[in-house]
């Protein structure tokens, strides 16, 4: 393995790793002072625009295996704060910045319907910030900077989901009962970090994973990772913490729910990658055992009862947040495997996953903009009146079924993989019983849209809502057969996580 | 012309039609003459590929997904047979469909031709695919695509059909199909198809018995009990849907898929080694009798046949059990045989609605006198299914009784003769009535005539090829035998 380490001169290519965490950051305030609706999607659109295009050039110049590390204002850690791109974080740091560039696309012409314009302003300059923080959670290698940016995002997230009172006051509460949980999820999270600080003396990842191994077996490091857990699990939404997600997704604007169900829930699950793998020693008894003893139950957990739930729920978009937790499952079945296969999975899943449940969002809002609420039986027979939207969504749903030739048929054919590697024939079947249970609630959709008779003529969105929607669902098919951007980069991933 | 290139036509060709049925949507004579243009050309290229082939099995990959999951074609003897099957019967049936469509009356003509070429392209797809996965992504592209046009009518009747249809398809190809194929990845590495199999004992003989489980339940389009359901399910659909699709594509694809995998996966021979297919037999022949069983008590014609096919399926089945290389050559010949004599008697089910709108059989007293030639179609369909000279559907029925004497399981026999005095009972009344009885409603009787020469023409062309296929049977035989696939 070939992790060849790039610092010091002071070329433009070094800077990439800070370079995109800032630019959104620096974009955030200067929206507030200018305060123009039309200027502020602008900047916001060419600020994502560029984090998309230094992260692909992140995840070429990582995708042989190396690793590219940045020193904050020169201070070399374990004393400076260190950013460090390796194959794990360039795809992640790829899917957020895409995924919020389409979303942005999809923003321009849709946000009026949803939020008033005076509020514009503020929106995109909250927007901007969430995706400083998520970029800055993943891209870091200090666990105390993790804690920052990762309360960043989460409190503009808080923001962004009481949005979605102008359409429905029940965003205010839903996105309260998130502020509760998520801060109560930061805060183990940073006793966690605490304890190891106390524990190691160090917050730097590398620093600290050398001298947890010369610890051997200690308490204080023991405790540290449990709280982690839980405060990453209150974040990832991991079964039974989950009871925040649904109504945050259900109540946010259509904007905010593609971003986050894309986005927020996947870098939280990174996070813990990132400690098992980088922190903690991956081997050590009690990481091995958690997992085994308390991930896999609750990963099989969500993986059905969410699916269940799903197919009761009348709210499409409370059906989606549901199997959105199941997908969750899925991606925490993949990691509790403690295999190549299964980590490597888990990350695949969690771009196609990325793309799917955005392009399934986004139809669901475009619908939304002639139905005016999305249960599902407002949207009889917009098969014929809006083709395009419902195309895409037959795409996206089939995707989440995981249908052969799509993005979910690859992160699910790799996921069983990985569970018949490691001889877990019952897992193998709950799997498939869960994407079973995915063709019933997606097909229900699917029926009422091409076969009911529909009440009410409504016609097309326009192009420029399309087009967002559109890539996304080009992205479901694309990835589905070209799986060098997801799997072999996950291979690689899974490699130095692993090393 | 490259081979490969051939391949490509001919799964493009259908789907390109498809598009044009949806461009032409307003001039309905213009949008059928393409897709008839279309249906020729697809034949014309699939009959190229049958007259280019060597022998050489190549594998031309199209894509690579993952390393050892290619989508990637190859062409093989079963594969050219079935695609020259399904494109040839294609003509008939647009034929026929352009008569029907319009004569029932039925409704958004476009996205159903639009739905039929698709599925038409799948099945392209499907016989020419190079290993498992490409089968696996045309079988179930298939079952979608096949999807609205089970449910094109759109009643809840309809629905619920195509409800049925869709879970026992989907279900058992994503819950067991899909479970034996990475199996098979895991253990092997690839998913190639490959002469003899690619196996290679790798599997203890317990492990094949299940994996062959997995396949036989797995592959559901090929109906075997007990999850034959969702083909009297499908009846809902539109006559030449019931025809093309549910007597020979979409079925056939099915057992289609169950030989391929005997031949190219499994392995004839390490199969009769392991006796891995003997249970299957006994399922296969339970299959046969209880389908036809049931069928005796169904009026509805429809559903008849339904039960039938179900019936005649499970002879294939019964072939791959066998495991031996007279069985496969008898179960091929019982997928073109039982193609041509299927289609007819649907289509000929078909003419009798458009006509009278009638769909019991015990309404069709004496309707063979005002519509001979269906009833005549009907009678040599009839005869083919139930395997009695001079149709071609009896050399299926004689390979599969020398199949199963090589294999030493006598009782076979026993099977395959209730089951064709079985096909007597429930075939023939219909054609007795016809011809014999005097209607109930003479009044109602005498508007009655033959349908438009749409509706009658294809079966009878369908019906005149059985009686052809019983005097070239041999033709066929000595293509397999030639390029290999049986010796």
């Amino acid at each position: 393995m070939a992790s060849e380490i790039k610092q010091g001169t002071l070329e433009l290519v070094n800077h990439l790793p800070i370079l995109q965490v800032i630019i959104p950051m620096l974009i955030a305030p200067i929206l507030v002072v200018l305060n123009n609706k039309t200027l502020s999607w602008l900047l916001s659109f060419v600020g994502t625009l560029a984090s998309l295009f230094i992260s692909i050039l992140l995840i070429q110049a990582v995708s042989d295996g190396s690793i590219l590390t940045y020193y904050l204002g020169g201070w070399v850690p374990p004393i400076g704060i260190e950013y460090r791109i390796d194959a794990a974080n360039a795809i992640l740091l790829f899917l957020i910045s895409i995924i919020s560039a389409i979303v942005l696309i999809f923003s321009y012409s849709s946000l009026h319907a949803e939020i008033p314009e005076e509020k514009h302003t503020l929106f995109y300059a909250c927007f901007l910030l969430c995706l400083t923080g998520l970029l800055g959670v993943v891209a870091t290698a200090d666990i105390f900077n993790v804690f920052v940016f990762l309360e960043i995002s989460s409190l503009s997230t808080y923001v962004l989901v009481a949005q979605g009172s102008y359409l429905d006051r029940r965003a205010l509460s839903a996105s309260f009962n998130y502020l509760i949980m998520g801060t109560i999820g930061a805060t183990f999270f940073v006793i966690g970090i605490g304890y190891i600080y106390m524990a190691t003396g160090s917050l730097n990842m590398m620093d600290i994973a050398e001298r947890v191994s010369q610890l051997g077996d200690n308490r204080t490091i023991q405790a540290g990772f449990a709280f982690i857990v839980v405060g990453m699990g209150l974040k990832l939404a991991m079964v039974p913490l989950h009871v925040w997600l649904p109504n945050a997704y259900t109540f946010a604007p259509t904007v905010v729910t593609c971003f986050l169900a894309a986005t927020a829930t996947k870098v939280a699950l990174y996070v813990l990658i990132r400690f098992v793998f980088s922190v903690f020693n991956y081997e050590e008894n009690f990481v091995s055992e958690l997992f085994f003893l308390l991930l896999m139950p609750l990963a099989v957990i969500a993986m059905i009862a969410a699916s269940v739930i799903a197919i009761f729920k009348q709210n499409l978009k409370k059906l989606l947040a549901y199997s959105s937790l199941a997908q969750i499952g899925y991606m925490l079945l993949g990691l509790s495997l403690m295999s190549q296969k299964g980590l490597s999975s888990s990350l695949v899943h969690m771009v196609n996953h990325g793309f799917t449940k955005a392009a399934l969002f986004m139809s669901l809002g475009a619908f939304m903009f002639n139905t005016k609420n999305v249960y599902i039986k407002s949207l009889r027979g917009l098969g014929k009146s809006m083709p395009f939207t419902s195309g895409a969504f037959v795409i996206g749903g089939l995707s989440l079924i995981g249908v052969p030739g799509t993005a979910g048929f690859i992160s699910k054919w790799l996921l069983l993989e990985a569970a018949l590697e490691t001889g877990y024939w019952l897992l193998a079947i709950l799997i498939i019983v869960s994407s079973l249970f995915a063709v019933i609630y997606i097909w229900k959709i699917i029926e009422v849209l091409y076969f009911a008779e529909s009440t009410e003529t409504y016609s097309e969105v326009s192009v420029l809502t399309l087009m967002p929607i559109w890539i996304l669902a080009f992205f479901c098919i694309f990835l589905g057969i070209n799986t060098g951007l997801t799997v072999d980069v996950a291979n690689m991933a899974t490699e130095i996580l692993f090393k | 012309m490259p081979i490969e290139f051939l391949i490509f036509l001919t799964v493009f060709t259908p789907a390109l039609v498809g598009g044009f049925n949806l461009i032409f949507n307003k001039k309905p004579n213009v949008r059928d003459t393409v897709t008839l243009l279309g249906a020729l050309i697809t034949f014309y290229f699939s009959a190229n590929i049958f007259l280019g082939f060597d022998g050489q099995a190549t594998q031309y990959k199209l894509a690579t997904i993952m390393p050892g999951i290619d989508i990637s074609f190859h062409i093989e003897p079963l594969g050219i047979i079935f695609s020259m099957l399904a494109s040839g019967l294609w003509i008939l049936t647009h034929i026929y469909a352009i008569g029907y469509m319009r004569g029932a009356k039925e409704k958004n003509h476009s996205r159903f031709f639009f739905f039929f070429s698709l599925s038409i392209a799948s099945v392209m797809g499907i016989s020419f695919s190079g290993n498992l996965f490409t089968l696996f992504l045309f079988y179930e592209i298939l079952t979608l695509i096949t999807f609205p046009l089970v449910s094109h009518k759109g009643s809840n009747e309809a629905l619920r059909g195509a409800r049925v249809y869709l879970s026992i398809l989907l279900g058992t190809s994503i819950g067991l199909q899909l479970l034996g194929i990475i199996w098979i990845y895991f253990s092997i590495g690839t998913l190639d198809f490959v002469k003899g199999g690619i196996l290679n004992g790798s599997f203890g003989s317990l492990e094949l018995t299940l994996l062959v489980a997995l396949f036989a339940f797995g592959i559901g389009k090929a109906a075997l009990f007990p999850f034959h359901r969702w083909l009297p399910a499908a009846m809902v659909a539109p006559t030449p849907v019931s025809a093309l699709l549910h007597a020979v594509a979409v079925v056939k694809a099915g057992v289609f898929t169950v030989l391929k995998v005997g031949v190219y996966i499994f392995g004839v021979e390490s199969l009769s080694v392991s006796g891995a297919t003997d249970w299957l037999t006994w399922l296969a022949c339970f299959s046969i009798l209880f389908a036809s069983l049931v069928a005796m008590t169904k009026d509805n014609l429809k559903a008849r046949l339904a039960y039938s096919t179900i019936s005649q399926l499970a002879y294939v089945v019964l072939a791959f059990s066998l495991a031996n290389s007279l069985g496969v050559l008898g179960g091929a010949l019982q997928i073109v045989t039982h193609a041509f004599g299927k289609i007819t008697l649907f289509m000929c089910a078909g003419s009798i609605y458009v006509a009278t709108k009638k769909t019991n059989i015990s309404d069709m007293q004496g309707l063979g006198r005002v519509m001979p030639i269906t009833f005549l179609s009907f009678l040599i369909g009839a005869i083919s299914i139930i395997g009695l000279p001079p149709m071609g559907g009896s050399w299926a029925k004689w390979f599969l009784i020398l199949s199963s004497l090589e294999a030493d399981k006598q009782f076979v026999v026993l099977v395959l003769l209730i089951s064709s005095l079985l096909n007597i009972a429930y075939l023939l009344p219909l054609v007795a009535k016809g011809f014999y009885l005097n209607p109930s409603d003479q009044k109602e009787f005498k508007s009655f005539k033959e349908p438009s020469a749409f509706v009658w023409l294809p079966p009878a062309i369908t019906a005149s090829i059985s009686l052809l296929l019983f005097f070239y049977v041999g033709h066929i035989r000595d293509f397999m035998i030639n390029f290999g696939l049986v010796s």
